[in-house]
């Protein structure tokens, strides 16, 4: 009998990685196919960086860089619409950027479904300046000349030519930086930007990366941090939509179930087989 | 032969230490200038890189050695890429724009929501409470899986506050700590490189 049970264990632990990846696609696949909306409660620093937003003087400008690649596209492209989205809402003008070659596709699409979303319209509602390489230098050239920056925008309009861009040269025109990011690229803002120049900022990173402007966050460098997926659900809950964030939670909820049933399985298995001595200290 | 290199050295290290600290507009602009001279230098390293790729790849056809036919795809990938951006542009409608959405964002975002399949995996393997410390980062991998997605409400109320709690005490003190740590060991190992103290990037004597 103990014999069969352990037969059981060792088979666990022994398990194909192909069970494995079939499950985690199982659990991803399923909710998007048919979606429970489990519910999403904001957290204090989403929370913060909506208040953010909320609290810049309708009509005003805002700088928005939007940093990352198809790559990172699951969690920062669903963050990009729903604060787009905020902005054209609440009528303020992102003048928007990116610091990634690759990058414009992508604001080009999410301009696309946040502007038809809000009804809102290119050099009425935005502009897009594009993609300018550089990185740290560029963005040290926004605290100083933008139109010099970009004499065009990514549409090829000249920048002295665009209404929106009027008495729009510096950081100091901005009552507010939006970066997302999936780089140390937001660095550069919160050096700078933020510190430098003491504008008020917001951040959004990747889940991953998140973690690492939290001390930026206790020293109001920034005002709010969006973090990853979940992060985004948070805000589009917040602004009452339910966007691909709010869809994608779902997946990732129940790949987070099954991920934490296999490790506690794993763990259990080695337990019953012997292969972890219950025994009280350290050491490996 | 070293006396050039170091004072080349010291001198763009301390005008840009200074440049930093001046808020003088003057000063800002030469530190942007300086910052594109480290983006011209990339830019001989793309030219580079890309003749290198071409150069390796184009052999592995020529010598039909394994996987070649992947070679044929690249060559084609960089120089087709290359000529229709610079004929026709980038923007959307262009052929380079329908490739990039066609082909580079599904292909990116494929390769990078493969991890999600391989950490489930690693994580079924590799996260074992084999002692104290370890059984301490798998208990908290499991409070933040699960506190950090909609799903833990459901199973305890205290799961969001906990993982909160783990993010701004533990998380935040210990990123902090890191931040200062490689903050002094920039600064130390700068002022060793600008007072000529640390030579080694100078080579062999």
């Amino acid at each position: 009998m103990a014999a069969g049970r352990n037969g059981f264990w060792q088979r666990i632990l022994g398990i194909d990685r192909r069970w494995i990846f079939l499950l985690v696609g199982i659990g991803t696949a399923l909710p998007l196919i048919f979606p429970v909306n489990l519910p999403v409660a904001a957290s204090p620093r989403v929370k913060a960086a909506y208040n953010a937003i909320e609290a810049v003087p309708e009509g005003s400008r805002v700088l928005m860089s939007l940093d990352y690649e198809p790559d990172i596209m699951a969690e920062l492209q669903p963050m990009s619409i729903a604060v787009l989205r905020h902005c054209f809402r609440r009528h303020l003008t992102p003048i928007i950027l990116t610091l990634y070659p690759a990058g414009p596709g992508l604001i080009e699409r999410a301009l696309a479904v946040a502007s038809t979303a809000e009804g809102a319209k290119n050099y009425q509602d935005y502009v897009f300046l594009g993609y300018k390489s550089g990185n740290q230098a560029v963005v040290l050239g926004l605290g100083e000349n933008i139109k010099g920056l970009f004499p065009k925008d990514f549409y090829g309009a000249s920048t002295d030519s665009i209404t929106l861009m009027r008495h729009v040269n510096s950081f100091t025109d901005f009552p507010l930086l939006i970066d997302l990011s999936g780089s140390t690229i937001a660095d550069y803002y919160i050096r700078i930007g933020a510190s430098r120049y003491h504008r008020p900022m917001i951040l959004g990173a990747t889940a991953v990366m998140a973690t690492d402007y939290y001390p930026y966050l206790s020293s109001r460098q920034i005002l709010g941090l969006i973090g990853g997926m979940k992060g985004a659900a948070e805000y589009e809950r917040l602004m009452g939509i339910v966007g691909d964030a709010r869809r994608g939670m779902d997946a990732q909820s129940l790949v987070h179930v099954i991920v934490v049933i296999l490790v506690l399985l794993g763990n259990a298995a080695l337990f019953a087989t012997g292969g972890i001595k219950p025994r009280i200290g350290g050491g490996s | 032969m070293r006396f050039g290199p170091l004072v080349v050295t010291f001198l763009t290290g301390a005008v840009l230490i200074a440049i930093f600290f001046i808020p003088h507009h003057r000063a800002q602009e030469t530190q942007s200038v300086i910052l594109e001279w480290a983006d011209i230098v990339y830019t001989f390293a793309l030219v580079l890189g890309s003749i290198s790729l071409w150069a390796m790849h184009q052999k592995k056809v020529q010598q039909k050695g394994e996987g070649w036919i992947y070679s044929v795809v690249t060559l084609v990938a960089l120089l087709g890429v290359t000529a229709f951006g610079v004929i026709q542009g980038v923007e959307a409608g262009t052929v380079v724009g329908r490739i990039y959405n066609m082909v580079n964002a599904p292909l990116a975002s494929t390769m990078f929501s493969l991890l999600a399949f391989f950490i489930a995996s690693a994580a079924f393997r590799a996260f074992r409470a084999r002692n104290v410390e370890a059984t301490l980062l798998l208990v908290t991998a499991i409070v933040m899986m699960v506190g950090r997605v909609s799903v833990g409400e459901f199973v305890w109320k205290g799961f969001p506050p906990l993982t909160e709690w783990l993010l701004d005490v533990p998380n935040l003190a210990a990123k902090r700590a890191v931040a200062i740590g490689i903050g002094l060991g920039a600064i130390s190992t700068a002022l060793k490189i600008i007072l000529g103290i640390d030579r080694s990037y100078l080579g062999r004597s």
